[in-house]
């Protein structure tokens, strides 16, 4: 029986997952900063087979509560087999333009509190010689585009972190598994126009428990963005700085 | 975001503003123009559209609330799909109460249609298996609703179309089995009349009929076809069948439809003459059973951008047997007609709503590829077949109907508009209330 960490586990990706999870019989914990929304998935959870569901509520940006929040979920767990870090916003571009506070106030959602939140967590499982660490991180953060760079740029820090954290940890018996969702249709996306390189949360939640068993190091989900963004990233920036992406 | 709206038979093509549900215990938004909750888009017709208005799309109140492993009580989210509930419910012993041709449906869509299944003659419709239900209004109020409690908000929901409110929850009962398998037969029967003697013959120790019919059939061979019934078979059947996982799609719309008079013959014929012994007895997995369709992902796309109508009607047990060979006949005269022309008879039990579809008597849906002016005037004849022996015509299978008909089809009609939530409208209503 596996013991799954979610953090962020209300997000749209999350919950598939920790579904995928529950229907394997797991022992799940998950965290989120809207503890009201986590009652109606810890139910669904249970009945959905998981062995038992844990909760806890935090403010990602709270780094301080970190270590606590890990404690308990060590504590409710026994051990932990796998931690999937979820949580995330997409930021609005020109407001990230318009307004210092806002840029800085959603590089630390995207990637400073996934690094603190890392730090701690690396030690642990490195201490542990096992387990699986897996973070969403995204395919925006493969090359900076005008329309989302600020998003991109803290997806590029985590995917880099990530990077260093692999090598790391690969002598230590513990797998790094970055996953780079491409266009994903969530609450998060809802008004974006869909067309056909739209995925559902459901395939790629499947995805995410395939690259985590596996221990891959990197996973575009679905597969089709890597040849996307092997292509987007060989475009020299003379000719880049000109495209609107 | 306003978006294209499209129903099952992809006719007719409007336009709404979609609106997201995904939190039971959030209130509605807010809107000035009408609006209308929609579960899966199942609807054929324009029963799940509401043109220029707010589609509020339940999909996303999708998650278990409680389930009993030893009463087979379910609660759920009104956004669950019947698929949903049929594998987390299956392997512990339990299958849905009644069922449509399709699993892809919300349980939200189920009670506003109060769909019915291959079994209705035993266990009436869904709107029977309903315990309770939670409905949200547009005023923001909340009314907790079953057969004791708000038993009139519960009758106005039940096959209400989604014009009272929200269903934000309901709770279920469903039905014990021992395993996924069904034992069934399928027995030729070469006329309308032969038909009607199996069908009586069968009601009584099976729980599921239903028949196909060649709608292209005519003379002494009117109206024949395939009669399947079947059981849920014990729990390890003699022949243990291999679970058929087909898992085709219709990957793009064609330029024209797919089904024409020349195609229909031949699908007809071939589909009669491929049973070659007069009795088939089978074990096999439910979904083939009950939804042959589903394996096809987006079948309806083979109509061609015109689209289709589906039409299913109900004629009284008394004119049954005469009233299905002039239906019968009548559109095999038409040259259109559908692939799969369905034929069953309902039982006794009245359903619930006052609005609901099912009633004795027997049953014929099929659809028709879009041909224009020819189509709707055929699907005109057919209603004055209908409406001249008191029979009617289901509203989640409809895009034309008239509203003279329509009420005269469900005569509780006035009754039920005063539990219309003033926020809501669906195209199909304001159609039929013109």
């Amino acid at each position: 029986m596996q013991r799954v960490l979610i953090i962020g586990a209300t997000s749209a990706i999350a919950e598939a997952t920790a579904r995928i999870y529950a229907e394997r019989g797991s022992r799940l914990h998950l965290v989120a900063r809207t503890p009201a929304r986590l009652d109606t998935i810890v139910e669904d959870l249970r009945i959905r087979g998981a062995a038992d569901v844990g909760r806890d509520a935090l403010d990602i940006n709270d780094l301080d509560r970190h270590q606590t929040v890990l404690d308990s979920a060590w504590t409710a767990l026994g051990d932990v087999d796998v931690v999937l870090i979820a949580h995330g916003t997409l930021p609005d571009q020109k407001a990230c333009e318009a307004s210092v506070d806002t840029a800085m106030a959603e590089f630390a959602t995207n990637a400073t509190s996934t690094l603190a939140l890392l730090t701690l967590l690396a030690n642990r499982m490195e201490a542990a010689g096992r387990g699986t660490i897996v973070v969403i991180s995204s395919v925006a953060g493969d090359r900076g585009r005008a329309s989302n760079y600020l998003y991109g740029s803290a997806k590029a820090a985590v995917s880099t972190f990530l990077g260093g954290l692999r090598q790391r940890l690969s002598k230590r018996g513990v797998d790094v598994v970055t996953i780079k969702p491409g266009f994903v249709d969530t609450p998060m996306t809802r008004d974006f126009k869909k067309g056909a390189l739209w995925a559902k949360p459901e395939a790629v939640a499947a995805g995410i428990v395939k690259a985590a068993d596996k221990g891959k190091p990197v996973a575009y989900l679905p597969w089709f963005w890597f040849i996307i963004m092997t292509i987007i990233r060989s475009v020299p920036e003379f000719i880049f700085k000109r495209v609107s992406l | 975001m306003a978006a294209a709206g499209r129903s099952w038979g992809r006719y007719p093509i409007t336009r709404e503003t979609v609106l997201h549900l995904s939190d039971r215990h959030a209130p509605l938004p807010v809107g000035s123009q009408p609006m209308l909750p929609l579960g899966n888009a199942r609807s054929y017709g324009d029963s799940c559209l509401n043109d220029g208005g707010i589609l509020l799309a339940a999909r996303g109140l999708d998650h278990f609330m409680a389930f009993d492993p030893a009463t087979g009580v379910l609660t759920c989210e009104a956004g669950v799909l019947f698929s949903e509930i049929l594998d987390l419910v299956v392997p512990q012993g339990w299958f849905l109460p009644v069922t449509p041709g399709t699993r892809f449906v919300t349980v939200g869509g189920a009670i506003g249609n109060d769909v019915h299944g291959k079994n209705h003659h035993r266990a009436g419709s869904f709107g029977h298996h309903v315990l309770a239900f939670e409905l949200l209004r547009t005023d923001g109020s909340r009314l907790l609703c079953s057969p004791d409690e708000n038993p009139e908000w519960f009758d106005a929901t039940i096959g209400g179309l989604g014009l009272t409110g929200v269903v934000t929850w309901a709770t279920i009962q469903l039905r014990r089995v021992a395993g996924p398998w069904m034992s069934t037969e399928s027995h030729r029967f070469a006329n309308l009349d032969a038909f009607f003697d199996l069908s009586r013959a069968s009601d009584r120790d099976y729980e599921y009929t239903v028949s196909w019919i060649d709608c292209a059939a005519r003379g002494k061979a009117l109206g024949r076809g395939l009669f399947s019934r079947g059981n849920h078979a014990p729990a390890s059947p003699d022949r243990r069948p291999a679970a058929s996982s087909r898992h085709l799609s219709m990957p793009m719309t064609p330029p024209i439809s797919l089904v024409n008079p020349l195609s229909l013959r031949a699908f007809n014929q071939l589909y009669y003459h491929r049973q070659r012994k007069p009795v088939v007895h089978a074990t096999t997995h439910y979904e083939p059973f009950f939804y042959p369709l589903d394996g096809i992902a987006q079948w309806n796309r083979m109509y061609g951008p015109r689209g289709f109508l589906q039409y299913q009607c109900v004629v009284p047990p008394e004119a049954s047997e005469v009233t299905m060979a002039e239906l019968v006949r009548t559109i095999a005269e038409g040259g259109g007609g559908s692939f799969l022309a369905v034929l069953k008879q309902f039982g006794e039990r009245p359903s619930r709503g006052l609005l609901s579809f099912p009633r004795p008597g027997a049953t014929l849906a099929l659809d028709f590829p879009n041909g224009g002016a020819p189509t709707f005037a055929l699907l005109d004849r057919l209603d004055a077949i209908v409406d001249g022996v008191g029979g009617a015509v289901y509203p989640a299978k409809d895009a034309r109907m008239s509203g003279e008909r329509f009420r005269r089809y469900f005569p509780r009609w006035e009754s039920f508009t005063r539990f219309i939530d003033p926020g809501m409208s669906s195209s199909f209503w304001r159609r039929v209330m013109e």
